[in-house]
């Protein structure tokens, strides 16, 4: 034991190295959210392509949903855009969009160019639903269970393997929950 | 992924800018009283008008227009300046999660902007500074505070520097400790420090 005391060091800077890395490689914007197991935030918004009507989180209540916090200004939300399409095309849940922080027009042309993967979008220009929900990096991605609790939430744009991996299992799992 | 280019930018609403006529005064304002002030190195006497002084003032000219073209509009000061102190001073407590180095209070990534007006309007509604706190963190975590609360999941966090220093203190006096108790041959004589008094 004595004979390998100088190897003290070398494995106290081993362990720091170890820390270092894995510090390094965590992403520092993924911050972990608060709301995850607690009720959406109340809100009642006028949908994107109807001034007129509005839309509630209590309207919502009773069905697995989906937010997708998106805007036309935000280039990562192109990025997702396709992926969100196909999903939607397999109709597992409502999609419902946050049209966050941007103007009604640009919003509409948005999704006449791209494709409308949304049941509903819901306009949020001065961005305070988005500041409820806790949002800083759009796209955002909610999973909300019928009880109107937020159950996961993705920062940034989606990818073929998270919704495969994460989003998919939690869906079917909260769709049958509560069923029975 | 979402820190492609500037993180600053990246989820940013564009914004449209309007050319502001007082930032021009001031800028050639700025201009116009640097030569003669003559602090500048480039501008130590009128006899310098090379070629080389000429290129570097034209390039400061640019600059300085670049820089006013990417400047954002000054932001709007609320009415009351009284309201307007105590909201920095609850949101320089504060962290910005687009500009993570950055309180919200000096932030100027549009979140940070909002975020300032919401504050403006908790305080209007004589909501105090812990309602505040808590209105940032039950919607962004500990994450947003610059002194994170002393809890469990934070131990290492506040204690860790301490329990590092006190490692770092045990050593060394296990060392000096050890060293007190090795006979005086088991070190080599010091031999400048002898020097005076035995020669």
């Amino acid at each position: 034991m004595k004979r390998l005391a100088f190897l003290l060091p070398l494995a106290a800077f081993i362990a720091l190295v170890v820390v270092l890395a894995v510090g390094l490689n965590r992403d520092p914007r993924q911050v972990p959210s608060p709301l995850i197991d607690k009720a959406a935030p109340a809100f009642t918004l006028t949908r994107l392509d109807d001034p007129d009507r509005t839309i509630s989180r209590d309207d919502l209540r009773g069905k697995v949903w989906m937010l997708n916090v998106w805007a036309s200004w935000c280039v990562a939300c192109r990025e997702e855009h396709p992926l969100l399409v196909e999903f939607s095309k397999k109709g597992l849940v409502p999609i419902y969009g946050l049209n966050y922080k941007d103007q009604r027009d640009d919003g509409r042309a948005w999704l006449a160019r791209f494709g409308n993967p949304y049941t509903s979008s819901l306009f949020d220009g001065e961005g305070r639903v988005g500041i409820d929900f806790g949002v800083y990096g759009v796209p955002e991605t909610f999973i909300i269970d019928k009880t109107g609790t937020i159950r996961m939430k993705h920062i940034g744009p989606l990818t073929p393997e998270v919704i495969a991996t994460e989003i998919e299992p939690l869906i079917k799992q909260l769709v049958k929950k509560l069923d029975a | 992924m979402l820190s492609i280019g500037s993180p600053c930018k990246s989820s940013s609403p564009p914004r449209r800018r309007r050319p502001s006529v007082a930032a021009w005064f001031a800028y050639s304002k700025t201009l116009d009283s640097r030569p003669r002030s003559g602090r500048g190195p480039a501008f130590r006497g009128n006899h310098v008008k090379s070629g080389r002084a000429r290129r570097f003032a034209f390039a400061i000219a640019t600059s300085l227009l670049v820089a006013s073209a990417l400047a954002k509009e000054a932001l709007p000061e609320a009415a009351d300046p009284a309201l307007e102190a105590r909201m920095v001073s609850v949101t320089s407590e504060l962290r910005c999660l687009v500009c993570q180095n950055q309180t919200i209070a000096d932030s100027h990534a549009d979140l940070a902007v909002d975020l300032r007006r919401e504050v403006r309007e908790l305080l209007t509604q004589g909501k105090s500074d812990r309602e505040i706190v808590d209105y940032m963190t039950a919607r962004y975590g500990d994450f947003v505070l610059y002194r994170p609360p002393f809890k469990a999941t934070t131990v290492l966090l506040w204690l860790g520097p301490g329990l590092m220093l006190a490692i770092g203190f045990i050593a060394l006096l296990v060392v000096l400790r050890r060293r007190s108790r090795m006979a005086a041959e088991a070190f080599e004589p010091d031999d400048d420090e002898d020097d005076s008094g035995h020669a």
